[in-house]
């Protein structure tokens, strides 16, 4: 199961970025092969719709869950229908490393 | 003095398309006024004629009373009948709603997450593994909002609280201790 994360910075110690449409980069964490990857967002500096095009972006790679602080009102209608679950973090404060190992307990 | 402000009123998704537009002959466009549907009517219809519900309960996946409920359906029958009589446009905007899906609250890491898969029950958060999570419904993601002020039925007497559930009157449920009806908590 791949799920993604939003992120600040391309390294495990940075933090999980609050935006979701507007995030600096997406972590795609797979929880089978344990494996991740960074890739930039290309939706970063958009003028609208960069929470849909984000969620086309992701949802190209096969994820089923996304982490990320909040998600607007266009984005969850568009992955309720895509069956992708929503996973909204009130604590900025955490790495990407904290969300992987939360993720393999 | 101000009214009381409105309850927000749940929705699961909102409509398809912004409105409708009659067509004809007769049909001026720029003469006649748009019709406006409120989010709430129009979700009021889908729940009660596309999706065959009975008003109780359609009232309880709106959050709202059943009174309420069926003064928001006959408000909506209304317009939509001034609509077809008089070929008019149709406009559904506005409305005091939230559009959330059901969200879950986890205890241990302070998450929330929603269910999209509605068959599949969801047993334990899918953060931390944690079973120690609950059910919040709808639109507790923003904290500060006042319809987040928990409403329970008290018992008079003894003190016993419930939550209270929008739709089922407080006097229905009785104090198991002290069989008496249970009132609001505001109102004591």
């Amino acid at each position: 199961m791949k799920i993604a994360i939003t992120s600040n910075g391309k390294e495990l110690n940075s933090n999980v970025d609050p935006r979701f449409g507007r995030c600096s980069y997406f972590v795609i964490y797979d929880t089978e092969s344990k494996s991740h990857e960074f890739f930039e967002n290309p939706n970063k500096n958009a003028e609208n719709g960069a929470g849909p095009a984000s969620v086309q972006f992701v949802a190209d790679k096969g994820v089923s869950k996304i982490v990320s602080g909040e998600f607007g009102m266009k984005i969850k209608s568009l992955l309720d229908s895509l069956k992708i679950q929503m996973i909204v973090i009130k604590d900025p404060v955490k790495t990407i490393q904290d969300i992987i190992d939360m993720l393999n307990k | 003095m101000s009214p009381r402000r409105k309850r927000m009123r749940r929705m699961m998704n909102p409509p398809v398309v912004k409105g409708f537009k009659p067509y004809g002959q007769q049909y001026d466009l720029k003469k006649s006024e748009p019709v406006i549907i409120l989010f709430e009517e129009y979700e009021s219809v889908k729940l009660c004629d596309y999706e065959m519900l009975n008003h109780i309960s359609a009232c309880e996946i709106m959050g709202v009373s059943r009174p309420t409920f069926t003064r928001i359906y006959a408000s909506a029958r209304q317009k939509i009948a001034t609509a077809l009589a008089e070929g008019r446009q149709i406009s559904i905007e506005g409305g005091r709603v939230a559009f959330d899906k059901d969200w879950y609250l986890c205890q241990d890491c302070k998450c929330y997450f929603n269910n999209p898969d509605m068959d599949m029950e969801i047993r334990k958060c899918p953060l931390c593994k944690s079973e120690n999570f609950k059910f919040i419904g709808q639109s507790t993601v923003k904290e500060t909002s006042p319809d987040t002020d928990e409403e329970l039925c008290v018992c008079p007497l003894c003190g016993y609280s419930i939550k209270h559930m929008q739709g089922k009157p407080c006097k229905d449920n009785v104090c198991p201790e002290c069989k008496v009806p249970l009132k609001r908590n505001n109102l004591l």
